[in-house]
């Protein structure tokens, strides 16, 4: 490095002495940590949630956004964290997130009734700081007043959990954080499974009352297709995986989409009845 | 006096007596200097500009003196509550604990000025010479054995609290020092001034000494403020309040204890003029006369910056209906919690932190919509408790499990589970049913076709009750066709989707609870 350079930079740093620690030294933002959806075709996928960053997932009604919030909440509290849902529409279902087996006493639920209240809520959260997951569910507010959300609120609220373990998640119809989110996944809505009650598990029809109803059906649950719009979170490389429909990397060739099933609530007992079988 | 902080570079003067006699029982030196004399009437007094003329509080005294003597028993055990503006400690033994006798003095002054209380300590092997050095000489005097006659030389005879009688005789003797009280003959001052001469006398050289009187420690941590004037406005409230705490906090510290519950009363003066009726309907003649709030800390603290926030929401949220005239605080004593992190916990809220955080949540979204939610022993659909939330419950639990899960929480599951977005308060529908199965929906301006439909899932319960329920639950695969009602607004929510839909016997009619989403 000449000498000259060298001076420049020695009073560079002189002047910036306890304000900035290292001002040139790279710091490299992907190698943040990241935590599992609780889904593992979204894990291979997207790599996870980034901790210390803004995840905006979006998609129109029935496209699988709270499946995956209650996935990711029943992992979370699992592992001892707490949680936050700032709920804009009031929308949570408790029973849901029962059956998938999260720790109610680790979720700080805030229902909100405006869009104003939601956004100040989350200010005060993550200005609190020390909640693991962080998730501001805008899903049941309409499109037109999501989008009138200032872009520099979404900038505050990245610089708000940046540096810190926090992983902030947004519910929406659309994306509207832009830039400042740093994982953006899209959901839809894929083929929905229903079974027929007609049908023993010999393939027989079986008989009596309702049985007999030709409209008769079980709700088993229903595809959701996620694809990564933008990511900066590191690439994956994990190959193994147990899920049923998975579409991620494979032959090395790296996908930008996968599907899950979503399981309803008597599909899951039946099949830990399998299970335990 | 000294208690008060701001009065600390003043010149104050404090009167005592019945109104309208009102007269100048105490001054600081400030005031002294500029001419304010013991016994003025307060009109004289108030002709002093730059001197701050105040009423005497006693219930501010007995705070700083109960202050003074927590402070005492932080550093002995063994106190005695000598008189209002004198304590006295036994210091035996105490060297191995906090060094030499004039580094204890020290400490005993500055923990005093943590109080905002200046004192002066004397140190002596002998309890009346301690007293009276404390009194006569300013700041740490530390007096070895055997030289309490040559210490106690300069000061004055009235360090000696005579009567009045034989101060005026020794006066009139022209014995002003103790030096010149001492070298008296004990014989003749006995003769003359009977058996309190010869107190004095041994006073005087330092010969005289007692046991102490221990005193009794009492756990009452109340602060208390008498206001001359009501206060109206959260501002000037939230100034005093802070006082009060920080008294309150630095008394806790003295005592290595923290606040678990804060109780705060008013005694509250007139009603707002504004205000005819009180916030839930009582007239104003019946307002009630007081005015309180606990605060319940998850957490024991003494950060006294944090209690006053807390108090401060608290107080936004319900304010008082009337102005102010006393204020009383006081604190329920607990250890404080000693926790370290580990490193391979997982990342955790503050205690102290999340108790500001909830109440600004609180005060935002309403306290019934801010908590941990509960499911509650009940079938009824849509039946939801909240309970505070707080970082330390279901700690251990979570902590074991958290231990048995490894690097990023890798914890398998079977499959994913299906959620639910409810609607609240529930959509009302109308189901056209075909061969008893639900096969077509209006509401919210739309008409959808059924394609799949599985249920009735059947629940009641709560007979005995006037809100009995008995509902038929469907999850429902619903097509929309095209807008048919006019004037009723289209939900931005609404599309393609399974949805379940409920008909509700009590009610007759049906409804949509929610979207699978």
């Amino acid at each position: 490095m000449p000498a000259g350079l060298a001076h420049l930079r020695s009073q560079i740093e002189q002047a910036l002495r306890g304000r900035v620690t290292a001002p040139f030294d790279y710091h490299d933002r992907s190698a943040a940590e990241n935590v599992s959806t609780g889904i593992d075709e979204l894990d291979l996928l997207a790599g996870g949630f980034p901790r210390g960053a803004l995840t905006e997932v979006f998609g129109p009604g029935s496209s699988g956004r709270a499946t995956l919030f209650i996935s990711a909440l029943s992992v979370r509290t699992a592992s001892g964290e707490e949680f936050a849902l700032i709920d804009a529409g009031d929308s949570f279902d408790l029973a849901s997130a029962q059956a998938a087996g999260a720790d109610l006493s680790k979720l700080l639920w805030i229902r909100c009734r405006r869009i104003d209240q939601a956004l100040r809520a989350t200010d005060l959260i993550l200005q609190g700081g020390g909640f693991g997951f962080v998730c501001v569910d805008l899903g049941g507010v309409s499109r037109e007043v999501a989008h009138k959300i200032p872009l520099d609120t979404w900038f505050r609220f990245r610089r708000a959990v940046e540096n810190t373990r926090t992983v902030l998640l947004a519910l929406e119809q659309e994306a509207n954080a832009k830039t400042c989110a740093s994982l953006v996944l899209k959901l839809a809505p894929g083929r929905i499974h229903w079974s027929s009650v007609r049908e023993n598990e010999n393939g027989r029809i079986q008989s009596g009352g309702m049985l007999e109803q030709p409209f008769a059906r079980l709700f088993d649950g229903v595809d959701v297709r996620a694809e990564v719009v933008r990511s900066r979170v590191k690439p994956v490389t994990r190959l193994e995986f147990r899920g049923n429909h998975l579409q991620a990397e494979m032959n090395g060739v790296k996908a930008q989409e996968a599907t899950f099933r979503a399981s309803s609530a008597w599909k899951l007992s039946r099949d830990r009845l399998e299970l335990q079988k | 006096m000294c208690a008060h902080a701001e009065w600390k570079n003043c010149a104050v003067a404090l009167l005592d007596g019945t109104p309208p006699l009102l007269s100048v029982a105490a001054m600081n030196e400030l005031a002294e200097r500029m001419g304010i004399q013991m016994g003025m009437s307060e009109s004289q007094a108030r002709q002093f500009s730059g001197v701050e003329v105040e009423r005497r509080s006693r219930d501010r005294e007995e705070a700083a003196h109960d202050a003074l003597l927590e402070m005492s028993w932080s550093v002995s055990p063994r106190v005695e509550d000598t008189a209002t503006d004198t304590i006295t400690l036994d210091l035996a033994g105490l060297n191995s604990v906090f060094g030499a006798p004039g580094k204890i003095g020290k400490l005993l002054m500055r923990r005093a000025a943590a109080l905002t209380l200046k004192v002066h300590v004397g140190i002596s092997e002998n309890v009346e010479t301690a007293i009276h050095a404390a009194k006569g000489f300013a700041g740490v005097t530390v007096i070895p054995g055997g030289t309490e006659a040559s210490a106690l030389a300069s000061l004055p005879v009235s360090v000696l609290l005579p009567s009045e009688k034989i101060a005026e005789s020794l006066e009139r003797w022209g014995v002003r020092k103790c030096a010149e009280l001492a070298a008296l003959p004990v014989g003749e001052l006995s003769e003359r001034l009977g058996e309190e001469g010869v107190r004095l006398h041994e006073l005087a050289r330092g010969a005289r000494s007692r046991s102490l009187m221990l005193a009794e420690r009492k756990m009452d941590f109340t602060e208390q403020l008498d206001l001359d004037d009501d206060v109206e406005e959260l501002e000037p409230l939230a100034f005093l309040l802070g006082r009060l705490l920080d008294q309150l906090c630095a008394r806790l510290r003295a005592c290595a204890l923290a606040a678990s519950v804060i109780h705060l009363q008013f005694e509250l003066g007139d009603a707002f003029e504004k205000e005819p009726v009180g916030p839930i309907g009582i007239p104003v003649s019946e307002a009630p006369k007081t005015y309180e709030k606990v605060l319940r800390l998850p957490v024991p603290t003494r950060d006294s910056k944090l209690l006053l926030n807390l108090l401060r929401l608290q107080l936004q949220g319900e304010p008082p209906q009337a102005s102010i005239r006393k204020i009383a605080l006081s604190a329920e004593a607990a250890r404080r919690r000693a926790a370290q992190q580990k490193f391979f916990e997982p990342y955790s809220v503050d205690a102290e932190k999340l108790e500001l955080t909830m109440a600004r949540l609180e005060n935002l979204a309403g306290k019934p919509n801010v908590g941990a939610p509960q499911i509650l022993d009940t079938h009824r659909p849509g039946a939801i408790g909240m309970e505070r939330f707080s970082a330390l419950k279901g700690e251990t639990k979570s902590r074991r499990r958290a231990a048995s899960a490894t690097g990023a929480a890798e914890i398998s599951t079977v499959r994913t589970a299906l959620a639910l977005r409810v609607f609240r308060p529930e959509w009302m529908a109308r189901v056209e049913m075909r061969e008893e199965f639900p096969a077509r929906i209006y509401f919210r301006g739309l008409r959808g076709e059924i394609a799949a439909a599985s249920g009735p899932w059947r629940s009641s319960g709560d007979w005995w009750r006037e809100d009995v329920w008995r509902q038929d639950e469907w999850d429902v695969e619903i097509h929309f066709q095209a807008e048919i009602f006019r004037g009723e607004e289209r939900h931005p929510e609404i599309n393609d989707g399974v949805y379940r839909i409920y008909y509700d016997y009590a009610r007759q009619n049906w409804y949509v609870r929610g979207r699978y989403d």
